[in-house]
């Protein structure tokens, strides 16, 4: 674990060391779709809570729920049921354009196909998530400046998309998903159109996220990438299959614990 | 601002394309300012004519019936036109005539020394000028006292003195009207003939001469004799036109009507003209006015159809920029951010088309002015009203694609493909 925020009041369940404070608290969450007279439960009312500081792996089979969970996670949708809470904040008591402003500021999303706009430069895409928030917080320009050279970009500023490789797509990406330092980052399959290599290293750059404490959700079918994860919650037909905590210790023991 | 500039860098990315919307609102706006000009220059120089014309007048004039009988005779003398008892019936007669002028012409040459000219010889008293509102250039016009004593006097158009004294001054100077010595007391200021409205091909465009009423009928009389091919040809006319000119506007279409009505009882052909410059006027309004309107409907059209076009093309940008939207708003965007986003890229279109269409419009009329000598007027409120009708049209056919942009699922536009 991150060492940032050890002290908790609350006393330890056995096996588990000093919970964080919560970031997500799902709660008999669930997500109906209907389909004419057909009823699917993508989310079947599990509970589950994500703590500051972790990076978890969402993984299960195709239409197990992981990409209507993340939706949900990322505040794009809404749950048919049960209760989500975002540091604290009752997703269900804002509406959508305040919404809006909260996933700007509170969430990071990483998609599979980097999702950039093709008519904005690299430092432009960067700043797009603060661009609509009703107070741009000063010095972001050069926070993005910073973002984009931790990223490896500092020499392509002013790049559009379609003049970057998948990777640096993928950089530029993660830049933007950290400009507003976002209680949650949010991934589906971001490596999924990347060859192993770039995969890597986007892996890497995830890591020294977590151990800067980011807490990263990371959606992908693929066992390799779940296994880089810290932790890994395993659903099946809308719920739960496994959580398995503590998996990517081995080998390199850069943490310290 | 901002919004601005980036709504330029989305159009950027399709230049073809952008550029053909904003043809059909630049087209539009073109059309509309180029003929509104032509239209106006067009009806500005018809009024002009008219009220030249003197928009209280009523003016009648002879006018040659179809020519019937024996075409080889030697000699013939063709009678036809108003008369004096047409002129002294409406002198006396009728109400609400201020003054009646009646004019004679003779088909005099006039000369002096060398040069010879074939303007028109007018024969008319003295009251011909202020009915006419002619101005003088110099000297006097003809007076009671000439018209009382026959005087042997004449005043020159403009155009006939600087023919026949091109480098003195025509006042005191003697020409020869035909076959009489006249002395020169006066020159009128240069003015279109004021027959050009109804061209009268008898007529000499190209000056006039102005000798008073009782010297015309006692030395030139009331037969014009001309030599044509061989053939002598004598016509009496005994007066070419009569002007009436009423006391007050509300007495034009009065007297026009008596005017009409006499003329139709007393002559057996119709071998005279009512001429009702007001009548022509009003005419010339209600030609504008249709006009307007079928100028307004075009325009409109053609900015509906561009708008239209502009619309098809941002729904279909919509449509192909489904996932940007998508992630847009779930990168914070609000609906209000994604409308917005939507309306200034149409109206940045549309204003486009408008700024480029005003030029064009007003480049239009500049080289139809240069090229067909035609008359245009741009008003100033043409350029901006279509401008503004240009933006407007932006507004109005980019609000269903914003809306529908702005109103997209998040969750299904990122999943679009
Ligand atoms: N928009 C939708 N309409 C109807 N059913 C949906 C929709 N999205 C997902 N589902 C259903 O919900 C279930 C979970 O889907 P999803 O969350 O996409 O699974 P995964 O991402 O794990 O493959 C599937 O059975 C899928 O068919
Ligand atoms: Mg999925």
């Amino acid at each position: 674990m991150s060492g940032s925020t050890a002290e908790s009041a609350e006393p330890a369940a056995a096996g588990v060391p000093v919970p964080s404070e919560p970031v997500a608290e799902l709660s008999n969450i669930t997500r109906l779709y209907r389909m004419g007279d057909e009823e699917v439960h993508a989310l079947d009312g599990f509970s589950f809570t994500f703590r500051k500081g972790e990076y978890w792996a969402i993984m299960g089979s195709s239409g197990s729920g992981k990409s209507t969970l993340l939706n949900i996670l990322g505040c794009v949708d809404r749950p048919t049921g049960g209760s989500y809470r975002v540091r604290g904040q009752e997703v269900a008591d804002l509406d959508d354009d305040e919404l809006s402003t909260f996933r700007g500021a509170e969430l990071g999303f990483i998609f599979q196909s980097y999702n950039l706009i093709p008519q904005l430069d690299v430092l432009e895409n960067i700043l797009m998530p603060v661009m609509y928030q009703d107070e741009v917080p000063e010095g972001i320009e050069d926070r993005a400046l910073e973002l984009a050279k931790r990223v490896g970009l500092g020499e392509r500023l002013h790049h559009r998309p379609m003049q970057l490789s998948g990777g640096q797509q993928q950089r530029v990406a993660i830049a933007r998903s950290l400009i507003n330092d976002p209680a949650l980052i949010l991934a589906d399959e971001a490596t999924g159109n990347l060859d192993s290599k770039t995969a890597d290293e986007i892996l890497e750059l995830f890591d020294e996220l977590h151990a800067e404490g980011k807490t990263i959700l990371l959606v992908t079918h693929e066992a390799e990438v779940g296994r880089r994860a810290e932790n890994i919650l395993r659903l099946k037909d809308g719920n739960i299959d496994s959580v398995e905590r503590g998996v990517s210790r081995e080998g390199e023991g850069t943490d310290a614990q | 601002m901002r919004a601005v500039r980036l709504g330029v860098s989305s159009l950027l990315l399709h230049k073809l394309r952008s550029f053909l919307t904003t043809l059909g609102v630049l087209f539009g706006v073109a059309s509309v300012i180029a003929m509104l000009a032509v239209g106006e220059g067009a009806s500005a120089e018809a009024q002009d004519q008219i009220r030249r014309l003197g928009s209280r007048n009523v003016i009648l004039r002879s006018v040659k019936p179809p020519q019937v009988g024996d075409e080889d005779a030697e000699m013939r003398v063709l009678s036809y036109g108003l008369t004096r008892d047409d002129f002294e019936r409406i002198s006396e007669t009728f109400p609400g005539v201020d003054q009646s002028v009646p004019v004679l012409q003779t088909p005099a040459e006039v000369r002096s020394g060398q040069l010879l000219c074939r303007p028109r010889v007018l024969c008319t008293p003295h009251l011909f000028q202020s009915v006419t509102r002619r101005d003088l250039f110099s000297g006097r016009f003809l007076t009671e006292q000439d018209e009382a004593s026959r005087s042997l006097v004449c005043v020159l158009g403009y155009e006939v003195a600087r023919f026949l004294f091109p480098f003195d001054t025509a006042l005191g100077e003697r020409v020869k009207v035909g076959e009489h010595y006249l002395e020169v007391v006066g020159v009128l200021n240069s003015r279109l003939p004021v027959g050009t409205i109804t061209l009268d091909p008898s007529s000499e465009a190209g000056g006039e001469v102005f000798v008073p009423l009782s010297t015309g009928r006692a030395y030139y009389g009331e037969r014009q004799t001309q030599m044509r091919s061989g053939s002598m040809d004598i016509q009496e006319v005994q007066l070419h036109e009569i002007i009436v000119a009423a006391e007050r506007d509300i007495d034009v279409p009065v007297i026009a009507a008596a005017c009409r009505s006499m003329l139709k009882r007393e002559h057996d052909e119709k071998d005279y003209e009512v001429i009702v410059p007001l009548e022509l006027l009003a005419r010339a309004e209600e030609t504008k006015r249709i006009f307007n309107i079928v100028l307004g409907s075009i325009a409109g059209i053609s900015l509906l159809v561009g708008g239209i076009g502009i619309m098809n093309v941002m729904l279909a940008t919509v449509t192909e920029r489904t996932r940007e939207i998508g992630i847009r708003r779930a990168l914070g965007a609000k609906r209000k951010h994604i409308v917005t986003q939507f309306l200034v890229e149409t109206m940045v279109l549309s204003g486009a088309g408008g700024v480029v269409g005003v030029g064009v419009g007003l480049l239009i009329p500049w080289i139809v002015e240069r090229a067909a000598d035609l008359e245009t007027i741009v008003e100033p409120a043409a350029p901006i009203l279509a401008f503004g009708i240009s933006v407007l049209v932006g507004i109005v056919f980019g609000l269903y694609p914003a809306w529908r942009a702005a109103n997209m699922d998040p969750v299904e536009a990122l999943r679009h493909e």
